[in-house]
This record gives structure tokens, C-alpha cells and sequence, in this order.
């Protein structure tokens, strides 16, 4: 085992950008390999069950196109994991292509692995009958309406499947799903390293600089791994990592703050320590590793649950506002009453949101009875065409503006309308049908790779 | 003399913790504040399961010494079926925090 491994993080999502100055001077740490996380489930459900990338084709070409060339330039892996934020098959292979064109451009040569990440309907299917699925907390249990339904499953890769395609030499791996820390513990695990560090490490590289001050999310971190701790530093020099900033990254956005679950099992950082070692660099010690005993691969499945049409308009009427739930009743009412008969209730469903009373919160919000001076009205339908979706919205919208209620003296109309046409016809919605974990025994084979020379 | 815990956190956030689950943390000055905050009784999984119309069952309250922080982290019952389903109300979760921020402490 070498004495440290360097890591340098493109930044927290491919496509959001960073500076090109902090890629230079991480190239100049002579890293052993360049990382970039490209996926997340954040945005929803909608980039896994449609296939597309909520990140624009320009942005993935502009950061890829720049990492290509300096990984080349300093002769070590390029490791992408999640390609297209859903890393689904269609999202993987925009990726694929976006990296084929920077080639092409920079008339680069190397080994591209590429991993795939979907998992077919019938092996969680089977999974399910032989009782080797579990639910994630706040999750419902899954059954077999789900997985049919769903467009597109994926599974969230570990280390082994990166690794792997290290060893066969790739210089570029390309991934679909993937955990996020495995695209950055895996090169350091496969070298003998700590996996309590080398996972800790990576949860937080894999935000790129957001754990600096102030924070970067579109900048590169460095992270040095040694036998008995890891430092941290952005790379920007404008920018800081401090004991705290590290230490409170460690908690971001997962449940439990003092414990990290990954496939390959846990790491407990109720000791860990952070320790400042001179102003820009943070140096951690003391998480330990429990690996599992059973091997557990975490799934996302996508289903389409209708096509959304809406509209958006202001109120700035102290009656209407006082009267908005009577006309939320009466629009109910007066679109139910104005359908044609061969639409059923259950192909539509009608949304009001109140922007300004309690839109973000509903009925959790404490201050909904405090009425203010200007409210936006959101008008959203989910139906079973967007054919559908368009016209219940149409007479929601024009039952919402001519709405009578006690005491109205808006006569010629309760609604600003900000836009004409004032609909938008919003396309498929999709939620998340499978959101669970798979009893797995070899993630190999769930995972397989393609390596090509380019 | 009293204040709301958004007066008294210096980072006040909230994010979902996978699309099922929202997690919010509250992070303090000092280890003096957040020692106040904890001892006060103020977030116990009774109040916030009220205060969220969750079920204090699936309420989890952690305190992170090393940064003087509190996570509470809750399930996401807003939405048909998690973050992004129809009639979400907050994809990403991050403005969730609201409720707690006006408890007093």
C-alpha cells in the first residue's frame, strides 16, 4: 500500500461547474484519480422515469470536456458515477456519447468502461417472491403492481463493480447508478486502504467544495488519504474547509448524522475527529468500518402516475383572499359538474396551492389563519391524458376567475393572470414505485461493465 | 430570556434524506445554546410528530455533539408517493424547517 492516495472532486454535480483554475491546481497534487458525482434522486422521480438528464447536454459537455483532458494529461482515472442524474440506461448513454464527442475534439486515446446500472423487472420480481426485499424507513412495502409498473428500475452500485473496472485497466469509468461514496472509495479500498476512511472520505467529496467556506458545490476538492486519516482542502484558495464545516458536511442530508450506510456495510463516526491543520485544510481521524453480512443493494424504480397541466395567477383582494378555500370548494364542484360523462372521477385529480398562506406547509403550516395582502394562486391537475389534464384545468381556471362568493366585489374577475396563454401543459408525471433494498449476492452481476478503446 | 430556535441555530436547514424522508438540522453557535435547546425539552418526538401530523413513532431526534447540532429527521407525507410525486409541495425538502424555526427554547 502507498503511503497516501490523492483524490481531487470535480465538484458536487457534473454539469454545475467549477473553476478551472482549482482542476489545475489539484492536477498539480499529482492525484491518483479525478472524480465527479453526475446523479442524484433530489430533482424527483421524473429524470429516472423519462430517461433524460436534468442537467443540460452543454453544461455535462463542458465539465467532462475538461476533466477528459486534464486526467489524460496526468495519466490517472477519470471516475464518473450516477451519469445523468438518474443513471438509468438512456442517462448513461448520453453521457457516453457526450464523452465520445470530447474525445473525438481532443483526439484523446483510452480505456472506457462503462457500467450498467438498470435492473431488470423480473429479478427484483423474484427477489420479492423469495422475500429479499426491505423497505426503507417512511417507505411503503413493496408489491408486485409496483415493480410491474414501473418504466425503469436502477440499482445504486457499491465499490465492487468501480473497482473492477479499475483493475481491467480502464482510465475512464463511466457509471450508471452508483452510491455515491463508491465512486470515490473504491480505487482506495482496492489499494488497502481503510474502508471506514476511504468511505467517509468520499461522502464528502462527493458534494465536491460544499463543505468549504463559503460553500462550492460548483468546485473541486482535494482529499488526501493516509493509513490512519484523511485531510480535506478545496482547492480554490478563496475558499476554507474548517473543523466545523467538515464535521457538519458529515451530516448533510442523510437521517442519521453519526453513521453512514453503504452496501457494503456501515461506518460508525460517533469518534470521529476533526481537526483543523492550517487555514484551508481539515484533517479527520477515528470512524471505524462494520462490514455486513449480507450484502444489500438499494433500488429506485420509476412509474408514470398521469400528465400535469397547470396555471399560475395573483390575488391582491382582501375578500377573495378571505374567501380562497370557498372557492377552492365551488371550483371542485364546478368542474365535477361540467365534465362529460365519460370521464370518471378517479382519471383526474384537481390541486389548489396558495402561495403567501400556507402553499409550502399545507395544513402544517401554524400561520395559514394570518391572511396577507397578495396570494399566488397554483391551479395544478394531474390526469390520466394530458389531453385530459389540459381541459379540467381549463375550467378550473375559468370557474376560479369568474368564482362568486359572500360578499364578492370583484365582479369582472378574482385572478391576476401573469401570462397568455395562462396554461401550461407540464407532460408525465412520474413518482418513485420502488425505493427499497435487494438481498444481493454478487453485485458483479448486477452490475456488468463494457470496456472499449477510444 | 427566551427565543425561537431560529433565533438562537446558526444554520437552520432542512433536505430530503432520500425522497421518502426529511431530515432538519439545526446547528448552534455554541455548545452553551445547543445545550439549552436540548435540556429545554423543546424538541421531543411527541411535539414534533404533533407539530409535522406525523407519527412520533417515525419521529428520530439525534444530537451531534462535535458540531453542537440536532437532527430531527421525519417522514415526508406530503406528495402522492415522495419527493417529486403530484401535488408535491417541496421537491428537494428545503423549506420544511418552518415549524420548528418558531419554537421557543
Amino acid at each position: 500500500m502507498a503511503e497516501e492516495l490523492r483524490i481531487v472532486a470535480l465538484n458536487g454535480c457534473l454539469g454545475y461547474g467549477f473553476d478551472p483554475r482549482s482542476l489545475a491546481l489539484g492536477a498539480q497534487a499529482a492525484p491518483h484519480m479525478y472524480g465527479g458525482d453526475a446523479g442524484s434522486t433530489d430533482a424527483g422521480p421524473y429524470y429516472l422515469g423519462s430517461g433524460t438528464s436534468m442537467v443540460r447536454r452543454e453544461q455535462i459537455r463542458r465539465d467532462l470536456s475538461l476533466a477528459l483532458a486534464q486526467a489524460r494529461a496526468s495519466g490517472v482515472p477519470l471516475v464518473i458515477g450516477s451519469a445523468g442524474i438518474a443513471g438509468g440506461e438512456p442517462n448513461l448513454q448520453l453521457v457516453r456519447e457526450i464523452v465520445l464527442e470530447c474525445a473525438r475534439e481532443q483526439q484523446l486515446h483510452f480505456k472506457l468502461a462503462t457500467i450498467h446500472a438498470e435492473i431488470d423487472a423480473s429479478v427484483v420480481m423474484d427477489a420479492l417472491r423469495s422475500g429479499g426485499i426491505e423497505s426503507m424507513p417512511g417507505v411503503p412495502a413493496l408489491n408486485e403492481r409496483d415493480v410491474l409498473d414501473s418504466v425503469r428500475i436502477v440499482g445504486q452500485m457499491g465499490t465492487e463493480p468501480f473497482a473492477d473496472a479499475l483493475a481491467a485497466g480502464a482510465d475512464v469509468v463511466l457509471a450508471g447508478r452508483a452510491c455515491d461514496t463508491a465512486i470515490y472509495a473504491a480505487l482506495p479500498i482496492a489499494r488497502g486502504f481503510d474502508p471506514a476512511l476511504a468511505l467517509h472520505l468520499a461522502k464528502i467529496m462527493e458534494c465536491g467544495a460544499q463543505c468549504a467556506i463559503p460553500q462550492g458545490t460548483n468546485d473541486c476538492l482535494l482529499g488526501v488519504l493516509r493509513s490512519d486519516h484523511f485531510l480535506v482542502r478545496p482547492l480554490a484558495p478563496q475558499r476554507v474547509c474548517t473543523a466545523e464545516s467538515v464535521a457538519a458536511h458529515t451530516m448533510y442530508e442523510q437521517g442519521d448524522p453519526l453513521w453512514l450506510h453503504e452496501p457494503e456495510g456501515r461506518v460508525d463516526m460517533r469518534d470521529a475527529q476533526f481537526e483543523q491543520v492550517d487555514a484551508h485544510t481539515v484533517r479527520v481521524r477515528g470512524s471505524r468500518f462494520i462490514p455486513t453480512p449480507q450484502l444489500m443493494i438499494k433500488l429506485e424504480g420509476a412509474r408514470r402516475s398521469g400528465y400535469r397541466a397547470f396555471t399560475l395567477a395573483g390575488v391582491r383582494d382582501s375578500g377573495v383572499i378571505a374567501n380562497l378555500d370557498v372557492i377552492e370548494a365551488t371550483v371542485r364542484r364546478a368542474v365535477r359538474d361540467n365534465m362529460p360523462a365519460n370521464v370518471r372521477e378517479d382519471d383526474y385529480q384537481l390541486g389548489f396551492r396558495f402561495y403567501g398562506r400556507d402553499a409550502v406547509l399545507g395544513e402544517r403550516e401554524p400561520m395559514r389563519r394570518s391572511l396577507p395582502h397578495e396570494v399566488g394562486l397554483l391551479i395544478e391537475v394531474v390526469a390520466s391524458t394530458q389531453a385530459l389534464a389540459s381541459h379540467v384545468l381549463s375550467l378550473a381556471r375559468s370557474s376560479a376567475l369568474h368564482c362568486p362568493f359572500p360578499g364578492r366585489k370583484t365582479t369582472a374577475g378574482n385572478l391576476a393572470f401573469p401570462f397568455s396563454p395562462s396554461d401550461v401543459a407540464a407532460g408525465e408525471v412520474f413518482e418513485f414505485s420502488v425505493y427499497h433494498l435487494m438481498r444481493t449476492l454478487d453485485q458483479r452481476k448486477l452490475f456488468p461493465i463494457d470496456m472499449e478503446r477510444i | 430570556m427566551v427565543a425561537t430556535l431560529h433565533q438562537l441555530a446558526s444554520v437552520l436547514r432542512s433536505k430530503n434524506a432520500g425522497p421518502f424522508q426529511i431530515t432538519i438540522d439545526l446547528i448552534f453557535p455554541d455548545a452553551q445554546t445547543y445545550r439549552r435547546v436540548l435540556q429545554s425539552g423543546v424538541l421531543d418526538a411527541g411535539a414534533v410528530a404533533e407539530l409535522y401530523r406525523v407519527d412520533a413513532r417515525q419521529v428520530s431526534i439525534i444530537g451531534f455533539d462535535r458540531v453542537s447540532a440536532i437532527k430531527v429527521t421525519i417522514p415526508r407525507n406530503f406528495g402522492m408517493r415522495g419527493s417529486g410525486s403530484a401535488f408535491d409541495r417541496d421537491v428537494y425538502g428545503a423549506q420544511q424547517h418552518g415549524p420548528l424555526a418558531a419554537l421557543v427554547a
